[in-house]
């Protein structure tokens, strides 16, 4: 009995010390993460900034928290938010270019990582394909911040390389940081050369792992190079290339601020052709005058959209293929 | 014949052919290229005379070299070492915290035994799917929790990434055996014991990768600083945060080193200003340079265990 009373003791203590260690991260996975959810509420309300506001408990006077009485004493609107996001004309722009980017990067993130995973495990000398390896991963350490500056080292439009190669040969020089239509081919490249390195690693560590005898066996039955990575290489993917892809079907509304703010230097003149959702959330609180709860609505519909989004490509991955869902 | 005969004896069985072979080096090389020559331009223009610029813009060639907007940026000193000594500061403070967290946290998941094991990872696996949106978090920090000017502004907001965390406890699972815990419990080992003296050096290298992301992670973060650090604080810029400053005002760092000496000021006067804000970029990105090469082993090993699910 004593020893039995003891063991639940040391179960009660370890269960305590257990918990005590997860609780740093609780409390702030709570702050960061849970609270701003209840600040949804903002997106139904007409927020208003106010001075703090004093209310009496038992009489005692305490001073409220900014944020909480701007909250308190803000007029809800039901979905006006909702509806003055849809009938603005940005708003059409901004989903556009953010659902566009997205399924491009998507596509072509695919194939050119799996394409390069390929030839890289092809080559013969390991040295090589490790220093290659090295190489393509290095933009993907940088910021943002940094590759808009390399960008501006070709498209400035007085000193950029391009500019000046284009007034030597007596072009007409073209005002990149004004002009809408190169962005999409500049922001794409730029979003392929900071991520390539890093998905064609991903890559490579799976196709690493394949069996070499799998591919010595298809050789000996006459398989051909395409037909071995067809039939050996790509089916072995086929779990990563879907958990890649299930995680970018959630990101699908979200965009990668930095790229859409700094790389194009957040210029106005071609914002038909960069904004996206994200740019526009901040550029509406960064900005003046911004409007909080206009673009707490445009978070919370890019949240949901996710979710949902996320929701059922995983519903259709465990339907094709059980192991690969994500949950 | 003889020598085609060995020639493919050399090269390995099932290997592509010479001419598949020489065209994968010509798509690498050209990739490689594009990676990497803009850092090198960047490099070139720092190193370019002002007059150079002037006269034919940007370029692999410049008509002379020098070293001024060095000199100038040495000189300049206040508001560029100061950036220097935030980013550091916020690096090595904001990744020890991180890690504490983040090891105690994915521990604690990683245990079979503990009997809020489910709550606790659907506790941090739920805020990756959904999440209040930039706006509310930002209110909720600035003006719940009163997080702004401060260094704490920019280490706490990112203090925690959920998908660090799966992939720590992933790692612990598979790299630290059930067994070894109970015996150091039967031994009489407390649980932190146990985690600190028996777990953590078993799980260095999965700990030395998330520890390596977060601290690329802070060192290249300038968007935090961007919300909670106002125009107004010059204290606690760090060096990302300075640059963006410095994309929309070429003049930002004279302007504000001008403010504490008559001397900067008269440096002002005839400013190196494009070559100096490349001297900004290069020395930002020199120690990633630097350092990647030897660490991204971690960080491979580290995107491969996390790649296994959640």
């Amino acid at each position: 009995m004593a020893k039995k009373n003891g063991k639940i003791a040391a179960n009660k203590k370890k269960t305590l010390m257990l918990l005590s260690m997860v609780l740093p991260g609780t409390l702030w996975l709570f702050l960061f993460r849970y609270v701003p959810i209840f600040g949804i509420v903002m997106a139904f309300q007409n927020y208003k900034i106010v001075k703090p506001q004093k209310v009496t408990i038992l009489g005692h006077t305490f001073k409220l928290n900014n944020y909480v009485s701007n909250l308190l004493s803000s007029d809800f609107v039901g979905f006006k938010n909702f509806e003055f996001l849809f009938k603005a004309p940005t708003t059409k722009v901004m989903i556009r270019n953010t659902l566009g980017y997205n399924v491009l990067f998507i596509l072509l993130g695919l194939v050119i990582s799996v394409a390069f995973a390929i030839m890289l495990n092809e080559l013969t000398s390991k040295l090589t394909a490790k220093t290659y390896q090295t190489l393509m991963f290095f933009p993907y350490f940088l910021s943002w911040v940094v590759a808009s500056y390399f960008v501006t080292g070709f498209l400035d439009p007085t000193r950029g390389i391009i500019p000046n190669m284009m007034r030597n040969h007596g072009w007409q020089v073209i005002d990149f940081y004004n002009t809408s239509k190169p962005w999409p081919f500049i922001l794409t490249l730029s979003n392929v050369w900071k991520q390539t390195g890093y998905s064609t690693i991903l890559y490579l560590a799976a196709i690493t792992g394949i069996d070499t005898s799998q591919y010595e066996a298809a050789s000996i039955d006459g398989a051909s190079k395409w037909q071995q990575i067809k039939y050996v290489t790509i089916p072995h993917l086929k779990t990563m290339i879907i958990i890649l892809f299930i995680m970018n079907v959630g990101k699908i509304f979200n965009s990668d601020f930095g790229l859409f703010y700094n790389v194009p230097n957040n210029s106005g003149l071609i914002k038909d052709v960069t904004e996206t959702i994200d740019t526009y959330v901040y550029n509406a609180i960064g900005g003046t005058g911004g409007n909080f709860s206009m673009t707490a609505a445009a978070g919370l519909m890019q949240n949901l959209i996710g979710f949902i989004c996320i929701m059922i490509a995983n519903t259709i991955v465990r339907k094709v293929d059980e192991d690969s869902a994500l949950f | 014949m003889a020598e085609i005969a060995l020639n493919q004896k050399r090269r390995r069985i099932n290997a592509v052919s010479i001419p598949a072979e020489v065209a994968i080096n010509i798509v690498m090389i050209l990739f490689c290229a594009l990676c990497i020559v803009p850092f090198i331009l960047v490099i070139i223009i720092s190193f370019s005379a002002e007059d150079s610029i002037r006269a034919i813009g940007y370029s692999f060639l410049p008509q002379a070299w020098s070293v001024a907007a060095y000199e100038y940026a040495f000189k300049l000193g206040d508001a560029l070492w100061r950036s220097y000594f935030n980013s550091f500061y916020i690096t090595v403070l904001g990744t020890i915290l991180s890690l504490i967290v983040y090891i105690l946290y994915s521990y604690a998941l990683s245990r079979k035994d503990f009997k809020y094991r489910n709550l606790f990872t659907f506790i941090n696996f739920f805020v990756m799917l959904f999440g209040g949106g930039l706006v509310p978090t930002y209110c909720v920090t600035k003006q719940l929790l009163g997080l702004s000017d401060s260094y704490w502004a920019i280490i706490i907001p990112m203090l925690l990434n959920p998908f660090n965390v799966i992939v720590l406890r992933t790692f612990f699972q598979s790299s630290v055996p059930d067994e070894l815990i109970e015996a150091a419990s039967i031994d009489g080992s407390g649980e932190y014991n146990t985690l600190f003296k028996i777990v953590v050096p078993v799980a260095k290298p999965g700990i030395a990768t998330i520890g390596l992301l977060t601290a690329i992670a802070y060192w290249n973060e300038w968007f935090i600083p961007k919300l909670y650090i106002s125009a107004s604080d010059k204290l606690h810029v760090p060096l990302q945060y300075l640059l963006m400053k410095m994309q929309a005002d070429a003049e930002y760092i004279a302007k504000n080193s001008a403010a504490m000496g008559a001397e900067a000021g008269m440096a002002m006067m005839n400013l190196p200003t494009q070559s100096l804000r490349m001297v900004l970029v290069v020395l930002v990105v020199f120690p990633i340079a630097c350092a990647y090469p030897f660490f991204q082993r971690y960080i491979i090993s580290g995107l491969t265990i996390g790649s296994v699910k959640g």
